[in-house]
């Protein structure tokens, strides 16, 4: 356990020095800044106004960056560092795999959860101070389903980053599972029902195993109960599965996906030769 | 003399090329060796398979008994590694010995014993990235924590290629001065610069042993 914490808390430290988390903490330190400059809290949109409206627009737009940043930043994790001899000269000390792998994934987590969870508790703070009230279900939800949403990319990335071994691949490859995973939100799961040409249970499957479209559905569903803003698979989801169940469904699933996802990327490291 | 590694058949092979044919070895403690051998021979495979890095496809290798894959923190605590180059390390020096102190129990101010003596001044650079030290003061320190962990095997592929000739005699003196026994296996191509130091000489070609003999 000493050698895990010594590698996590390493790896925080790395990571605050580097170039990826200043930008990581401006653009999600921006954003909110942004929505303040913007007006969005004094903006009424479907009769949602003040710190409400605030973190919904937060949401959408942190489900477009937050999974993409967590890809390029964190899949260099393991293949970079096998890459450039660090990796070989780091474990010739007493060091089990199980602490640094774990050690790592520790350390990444807390820097790309803290900054986003910053921006939220910014953005609450300047709705409390604009005269609301804090919302604390949607807080609360929100939190979870950020907290989701990192373990979920974290593990795939940690899954690329020891399955590949070269850093340009282990890039490419996140890139390329971002782009499916967003191009599979309701939009292209809309074209794929109109052609006809596959059946309506392959398209709720494949909606119900996006972690980005339970991401959606899970932000979306406390401000728009019916999901009729995000589409018609949504909408069917809400009303086969019911509220509570579709809402539990949201956070715990790229919870499992995410650890799956981690297990089998410390099993490649175990397995495989490490350099 | 205790066997300190053993390796029995041991064969590796990387998109179909054998890098290790079948290699028997034994390195007993106290036994210093010369790894010599053209490029591709093998040396740094055999390297980094002690220290458990490859799985092998067939043989065996044990340091002091352990299996360098399964029991990996065991046998790396019997033994320290440098590097043919200073990796681009991003911890600070000061970080990278907190690292090195508790990870492996070495105490920092040995560690800076060693580096003092190698002419490097630690706490002139404690807050600087490692990767931002020239290569020579890189190596200078890869030298002094593995010195300083005192361990029963070194492992050294091209330890002194970003020496200059004054750092490299600083650091063969202090190889000259350890006062316990220890065994090491020297990777390199300057085989003269080692004499006094080394006992034993092997040669390695194909990812074979093509001789290997005592001095």
């Amino acid at each position: 356990m000493g050698n895990l914490l010594l590698i996590a808390y390493l790896d925080i430290k790395e990571s605050l020095r580097s170039k990826w988390f200043y930008v990581y903490t401006f653009v999600f330190g921006g954003l909110m800044g942004l929505f303040f400059i913007s007006g969005i809290t004094d903006s009424v949109v479907m009769g949602f106004t003040g710190l409400s409206r605030l973190l919904l627009i937060f949401m959408q737009v942190t489900i477009v960056i937050l999974p993409i940043f967590i890809l390029i930043t964190t899949v260099k994790s393991i293949s970079a560092d096998r890459e450039s001899n660090i990796l070989e000269y780091m474990l010739s000390f007493p060091i089990s795999l199980r602490d640094y792998y774990w050690g790592k994934f520790l350390g990444r987590f807390a820097t790309v959860f803290l900054p986003v969870m910053m921006a939220l508790i910014i953005g609450i703070a300047w709705g409390l101070y604009k005269g609301g009230e804090i919302p604390w279900g949607m807080v609360t939800l929100y939190s979870l389903l950020i907290f989701s949403i990192c373990t979920v990319f974290l593990g795939i990335s940690f899954f690329i980053s020891t399955l590949v071994k070269s850093h340009d691949i282990a890039l490419g490859l996140s890139f390329t599972v971002w782009i499916v995973l967003l191009a599979f939100i309701d939009v292209a799961l809309i074209g794929l029902m109109m052609q006809n040409r596959v059946s309506d249970q392959l398209i709720i499957t494949l909606a119900m195993l996006n972690p980005l479209e339970t991401f959606r559905i899970g932000a979306i569903t406390l401000f728009d109960p019916e999901l009729t803003v995000i589409g018609p698979v949504a909408y069917y989801l809400l009303d086969t599965l019911g509220h509570g169940f579709l809402m539990l469904y949201a956070i715990l699933y790229p919870v499992v996906l995410g650890a799956l996802f981690t297990l089998l990327g410390y099993t490649l490291f175990r397995k495989k030769d490490i350099l | 003399m205790s066997v300190i590694v053993d390796i029995s058949s041991a064969t590796k092979s990387f998109m179909g090329v054998k890098v290790l044919d079948s290699i028997d070895l034994k390195i007993s403690s106290g036994e210093r060796i010369a790894m010599l051998g053209p490029n591709g021979a093998g040396k740094t495979t055999l390297a980094r398979s002690i220290l458990g890095f490859y799985h092998l496809e067939s043989g065996s290798i044990t340091v002091a008994g352990h299996d360098p894959i399964r029991e990996r923190v065991a046998v790396l605590e019997k033994v320290a590694f440098i590097p043919q180059l200073p990796p681009p390390v991003k911890l600070t020096l000061d970080e990278l010995l907190d690292f090195v102190q508790k990870s492996s129990g070495v105490a920092r101010n040995r560690i800076e014993s060693f580096a003092r003596k190698m002419e490097l001044d630690i706490d002139a650079h404690a807050n600087k990235p490692f990767f931002k030290l020239s290569g020579g003061m890189k190596q200078k320190m890869l030298i002094a924590i593995a010195l300083a962990r005192r361990s029963a095997l070194f492992i050294f592929d091209e330890p002194t290629a970003s020496l200059d000739p004054k750092a490299r005699k600083l650091f063969y003196d202090l190889l000259s001065s350890l006062d316990y026994d220890y065994s090491a296996i020297y990777i390199t191509h300057r085989l003269e610069e080692l004499e006094g130091l080394i006992n034993r000489k092997i040669y390695m070609e194909l990812g074979r042993v093509v001789s290997d003999e005592k001095i």
